[in-house]
């Protein structure tokens, strides 16, 4: 991959938060080992969506990103800004570029404030416009996400979750940045919202050249929306590439157990009986060998001592496992459904 | 065909604040076999959940209050029992789960003990016999190492375990209906796989009828045998899950089903169905689907249409109502 063209490096990075400790007097010294070595290179305008299941450290990435977690070892950088070294002049010149969207919308606005005042608020803190100009910005903003500009008079508690979720994002957009964090921002909302928050982010990625690191669980919302995809599990990426790429011929076995695992809405296409055993182990003590090994069909007697594999990349699309690309089954419901007319009586 | 085992008509629930009254149910009627699994499907205030609480007289705020409606089980009328007698049927002969089952169990009594008070809560019989009862229930919701297990309390449990222990702790009264309330939105979608799975297990094992509430028509196509779509408190479409998804006849399941990204869906914009649901407050006159409804027509802002068959058991609340299948027409508009 060409590195110049990284908006954002992220290298070997690890985070472990210690946790109090377990046995006589605490004297036992734990850590959650939220992410364990995890590279990924982003380029400016691409959209990446990181998914996995819970534990499994996307959001500690998402945080990580913007400097927001103490980095317990590894680089992120982003546009040349060294975000891991806490610089205060670097950290303010990520605080002025990058955003992020939260996936509670009505927990993450004032309740004191109007969504107007919510947004000019982040207008005031960056000087993004001469104050006089503030009130004519905030209503182009509130326009910009889809929102009547009246509904800016309005708390939260008089908004909807899908309206709050807008003024959220109205609030990202405030600072122009070159990059947004949207951790589970649809994930709270109603089915009939969602798509509408997922069409405004294409919207906007197009009419803004927007860089967005999108954090789902839900696969279905990433195929959609992502150019490319990283599925994480246990503080580690496992397998990254194009998104079409990932879903038709996935190289983990973990990736091709989640897209199992997704109930489709056509009853022909039935959900296996069992997808996947077990849960996720805790990532207070990870398994030795390849972590994903306790749950894998395909594992060997190697996987359950060896260093876990190490990110192999082949056609611009990598995955950490042994098995050769092809040693999958292709999922059932990877190939787009045909399109119907739909006219027919 | 044999009667149903809970047949529910009318049921309404009226929301008062001072002088005001809105019903956030209104006139819901729904009928549930033996052994079959109806899945309730509607957005948030749509009332799915809030008619479940009122079938088992669960209503969370003295501001709610049952304003109609008949509930039949098994023939017998049980709307107009009195509470004392409500209580044999209410966790015994119907049992509930919950999306959130940490907040449902008790945090400092173990697992096993909690079923085995249920057990002889339920069917009385020696200390001894509910821990054994407890166990095996245990066992048979696919906890490893049951008899290890039962003595762990919740917290020690990971999300997926502690429904299943929700599921066995349903299940110590051997109850005939289980009404389940979103049980797998807060679990990761391998886990979720697993307690379908588990859901379907026990309905075949024991002729169970269940009532799954949820916003997922993913999860109804796979798991239920009939749908009930709500908006805004109503009934919009009722019928056999193949017949609703191949042709649905209301224009907001034909809606929600546009909306799905489906995993196969390809990149590009999703169909929408515009505006908010309706608050309970402010619930519009006529058809209440009509504000956000390309199919209006004239008398939906004024009239409210009856539920007209469409199919066999396949009934749709309409006044202009979807004319083609729609099942794999997921196209990007």
């Amino acid at each position: 991959m060409n590195r110049a063209a990284s908006l954002l490096e992220v290298d070997d990075l690890v985070l472990h938060f210690p946790v109090s400790g377990g046995g006589a007097l605490g004297l036992w010294r734990r850590s959650v080992k939220a992410l364990n070595g995890v590279s990924l290179a982003i380029r400016r305008g691409e959209t990446i969506g990181l998914v996995g299941e819970s534990g499994s450290g996307k959001s500690t990435l998402g945080r990580a990103i913007l400097g927001l977690e103490p980095v317990t070892s590894g680089h992120v950088a982003f546009a040349g800004i060294d975000v891991t070294a806490g610089r205060r002049a670097d950290l303010a010149r990520l605080r002025r570029e990058t955003a992020m969207v939260f996936q509670d919308p009505s927990n993450a606005l004032n309740p004191r404030l109007t969504a107007g005042e919510a947004i000019a608020e982040v207008l005031r803190v960056h000087r993004k416009v001469l104050p006089a100009e503030i009130p004519a910005r905030v209503s182009e903003l509130l326009s910009l996400v889809g929102l009547d500009p009246t509904l800016g008079n309005r708390r939260p508690q008089a908004l909807s979750g899908g309206q709050c979720q807008r003024v959220g994002i109205a609030r990202a957009l405030a600072i122009e940045p070159t990059m947004i964090v949207a951790d589970e921002c649809v994930a709270a909302l109603d089915v009939s919202i969602q798509g509408q928050i997922i069409n405004l982010f294409i919207d906007l990625r197009e009419r803004m050249n927007l860089t967005l690191v999108f954090i789902a669980h839900d696969l279905a919302v990433v195929r959609r929306l992502c150019d490319r995809v990283a599925v994480m599990y246990l503080g580690r990426i496992v397998e990254e590439g194009p998104t079409e790429a990932v879903f038709s011929a996935p190289r983990h076995p973990y990736t091709a157990a989640l897209i199992r695992s997704i109930p489709e809405i056509d009853p022909d296409i039935v959900l296996p009986d069992a997808p996947m055993q077990g849960e996720p182990p805790s990532p207070l003590s990870l398994p030795a060998g390849c972590p994903f090994h306790p749950r894998c069909p395909h594992a060997e007697a190697r996987c359950h001592a060896d260093p876990p594999p190490s990110l192999r990349r082949r056609d611009d699309h990598g995955w950490a496992c042994i098995l050769e690309p092809g040693a999958l089954p292709t999922p059932l419901n990877a190939s787009p459904i045909p399109i119907a007319t739909g006219e027919s009586a | 065909m044999s009667a149903p085992l809970l047949r529910v008509e009318g049921l309404t629930v009226e929301s008062r604040a001072g002088e005001a009254a809105t019903r956030i149910v209104d006139g819901v009627s729904f009928a549930l076999r033996r052994g079959e699994i109806l899945g309730l499907v509607g957005e948030s205030g749509s009332g799915k959940t809030m008619a479940c609480r009122a079938l088992m007289r669960l209503l969370p705020s003295s501001r709610l209050a049952l304003a109609g409606g008949s509930v039949e089980l098994a023939g017998e009328e049980i709307m107009g029992l009195p509470e004392a007698a409500f209580r044999s049927i209410r966790g015994r002969r119907i049992g509930m789960i919950f999306q959130n089952p940490a907040s449902h169990l008790d945090p400092v009594m173990r697992i096993g003990e909690q079923i085995a008070e249920s057990v002889r809560f339920h069917q009385g019989g020696r200390r001894r016999q509910a821990n054994e009862k407890a166990v095996e229930l245990l066992r048979q919701v696919g906890i490893p190492d049951p008899a290890q297990r039962a003595a762990a309390f919740p917290h020690e449990f990971s999300g997926g375990m502690r429904q299943r222990a929700m599921i066995a702790l349903a299940l110590a009264s051997d109850p005939e209906i289980l009404i389940a309330d979103e049980p797998t939105t807060a679990l990761d979608v391998t886990v979720q796989a697993q307690i379908l799975r588990l859901l379907k297990e026990i309905r075949d094992s024991r002729g169970l009828s269940i009532i799954f509430i949820t916003h997922d028509l993913g999860v109804v196509a796979q798991l239920c045998d009939s749908i009930c779509v709500l908006y805004g408190g109503r009934v919009c479409e009722i019928g056999p899950k193949r017949e609703v998804l191949a042709h649905p006849r209301h224009p907001y399941t034909a809606g929600l089903m546009a909306c799905q990204p489906g995993t196969a869906g390809g990149s590009g914009r999703l169909r929408t169905i515009p505006g908010y649901p309706p608050a309970s407050d402010a619930l519009p006159s006529g058809c209440r689907f009509h504000p956000r409804c390309s199919h209006a027509v004239s008398p939906c802002a004024e009239v409210q249409p009856p539920l007209d068959p469409f199919a066999p058991d396949h009934l749709a609340a309409c006044h202009n109502p979807v004319r083609q299948a729609s099942l794999r027409t997921r196209e990007t508009a």
